[in-house]
């Protein structure tokens, strides 16, 4: 592999750019199959980010992708990111953002513990990329947006390139001050941007932001909407014209935008939007957002799920967003970021181990490139198990730790992936979070329903094992625990465990019955700590 | 009559100091202070008081 030339010509000193390092994955002759968001029989092209490699993509687009966790449903197991809290200020209010709210449970966009100046967040990103080597990524994504605060974002940004030119730079923004900023954009390679839009109607962008901060006025009403509208359009079409990849979010608020998500959908289509990621509103009232005074609720998973079904054949669609905070660090859905916190800053001695980055990388790409083996082995196998084409499909829960297997104890799941099968296919769907339901060795039975609740559409979940209680409740409320799969890639265990459901189901053994609802859960993921703590 | 930052409704966040006219805006002991000698109300300036108009807590800066 050409890493190893850069490998030999590094310096022998305690610090090293990480400049000097190659990605991995650039140097790799086969590209690692990045299944989109699961399996695709045949003609399904892949739901989830980027899809099934250079095939359906030019080259260069898959290089920029492949390794990068949120643009690549796939990457995203493997690879992290991490935000730096450079930019707090913001030149529009939105109803569902108020960032005066935070606590170390607290995970959402828009929220931050600790503001950095630059100085501070390069050095914490230079700590964090030796610490986790699997750091591809980094992006400033508020907490207010990070063109209404240019000097600190292009700064962190060119410190950054000097420093580690080898990490991806992203910015998220609303996209009023986009038009303004594309230059800088691309004159520090910034080669993902991410617009916020939620509209692409004024009379629906009024209900969802009350003022935009423009010209030197706040302007209110319609009048804002149109403004914010027209200049996202045209800093989507400029970054278009100019080769960055972009990725739409849209924050799906019911009876606002739901239905209106379609014609936004096709509209930052037809401009050329990457990836197009419609995640659920996140509203409690505790958080002290407009919406979540008012009431106005999140939608629930089979709400979403609609949506995003509908807005599927349009711009690929992100279904393992996390709606992370903007200081997260490490995987998605983890975030190491009390880590590395100020103090811990200061009295961090960062050495760059270049071994350890790329064994890890190595690693990885070995893991990626067996899991797509087994996954073109499990679609081998299921098109010719005998079974008649028929249109069903149920939605699966998968406890997993990482790597793409079985491997989880139902107890220890912080949240599920869900995967809907058919015959044909498993596709990933999306994620559900829950309470930490096991603890110490014995589960607490009490949070069992609130787990029931948020897998509650599956038909099965699963596992590497379960305890006798759950299992017994899970079996009440519908929902089979299956835990003979254990340690196997998930899309292979997917299709085993439906060709098996199905044949119970020919053989008279079982009759199918459809599933109800699930929730989303609106309250902060702890990723593994304790709620009681 | 210049304007003040209420400071215990102050989230940090910056929006007003670039936008003052008058650079009498500046980070004091993790928030914002206006410096009354230098605010004008950014009369002469704009239509509205910048940093009023950008800043996203309502009520957090007023007539001093």
């Amino acid at each position: 592999m050409s890493t190893s030339t850069a490998a030999g010509s590094m310096p022998a000193k305690t610090y090293v750019s990480i400049g000097q390092i190659k990605p991995l994955g650039a140097s790799l002759d086969v590209p690692a199959a990045g299944g989109g968001c699961g399996t695709s029989g045949g003609e399904g092209k892949a739901s989830c980010g980027s899809s099934d490699g250079p095939d359906d993509m030019p080259q260069a687009i898959w290089d920029k992708v492949k390794n990068h966790p949120c643009y690549s449903e796939e990457a995203h197991h493997h690879y992290a990111r991490m935000h730096v809290a450079v930019a707090p200020a913001c030149n529009i209010q939105c109803n569902y953002c108020n960032r005066k709210y935070d606590c170390s449970n607290e995970s959402r966009p828009g929220v931050v513990s600790q503001k950095l100046t630059p100085e501070q967040a390069v050095k914490k990103v230079v700590a964090v990329a030796s610490e986790i080597p699997q750091m591809t990524v980094l992006g400033i994504a508020g907490p207010g947006d990070a063109l209404a605060n240019p000097k600190k974002t292009f700064e962190t940004f060119r410190m950054l390139q000097e420093q580690a030119p080898d990490i991806k730079l992203c910015l998220s923004t609303n996209g009023l001050a986009l038009p303004d900023y594309v230059d800088e954009i691309c004159k520090y390679n910034v080669d993902h941007v991410t617009i916020t839009i939620n509209m692409v109607d004024p009379a629906v962008g009024e209900k969802i932001y009350p003022w935009i901060f423009w010209n030197h006025k706040r302007v209110t009403g319609y009048e804002a909407a149109k403004i914010l509208h027209e200049r996202q359009m045209l800093g989507l079409e400029m970054l278009t014209a100019r080769g960055v990849l972009t990725k739409i979010n849209s924050v799906l608020i019911p009876g606002i935008n739901d239905e209106h998500l379609y014609e936004v959908n096709r509209e930052v289509k037809k401009r050329g939007a990457f990836l197009h990621n419609i995640m659920p509103l996140i509203s409690e009232a505790e958080h002290g957002t407009v919406f979540g005074l008012t009431g106005q609720r999140g939608p629930t998973a089979s709400e979403l799920k609609a949506v995003q079904d509908a807005c599927m054949g349009g711009a690929n669609l992100m279904r393992h967003c996390r709606q992370c905070r903007a200081d997260a660090v490490g995987l998605l859905g983890e975030d190491r970021s009390e880590e590395f916190t100020l103090d811990k800053l200061e009295q961090m001695e960062v050495v760059y181990d270049l071994d350890k980055r790329k064994s890890y990388q190595d690693k990885v790409e070995v893991e990626r490139q067996a899991q797509q083996a087994a996954k073109q082995e499990a679609l081998a196998a299921a098109a010719n198990a005998v079974g008649v084409a028929d249109d069903m499909k149920v939605l699966v829960a998968v406890a997993t730790k990482g790597g793409g297997r079985v491997n989880e104890h139902f107890g220890h799941v912080t949240e599920f992936q869900v995967f809907e099968v058919s015959a044909t296919q498993a596709l990933f769907v999306g994620h559900r979070r829950v309470d930490l339901y096991c603890q110490g060795g014995f589960g607490d039975d009490e949070q069992l329903p609130s787990v029931v609740k948020a897998i509650n559409d599956c038909h099965a979940v699963l596992v590497a094992k379960i305890g006798a209680c759950p299992r017994d409740e899970l079996l009440a409320a519908g929902v089979e625990p299956v835990d003979q799969y254990v340690g196997e890639f998930i899309e292979k265990a997917a299709l085993d465990w439906f060709n098996d459901y199905r044949g119970r189901i020919a053989s008279g053994a079982i009759t199918h019955q459809p599933r109800g609802d699930a929730q989303i859960r609106q309250g902060a993921f702890t990723g593994g700590l304790a709620e009681a703590a | 009559m210049p304007m003040k930052i209420i400071a215990s409704t102050c989230t940090a966040c910056s929006a007003c100091e670039p936008e003052c006219p008058n650079v009498a805006i500046r980070e004091k002991g993790g928030t914002y202070v206006i410096d009354p000698k230098k605010c004008t109300d950014c009369v002469g300036h704009f239509d509205e008081p910048q940093c009023v108009a950008v800043c996203p807590v309502d009520g957090c800066i007023v007539k001093a």
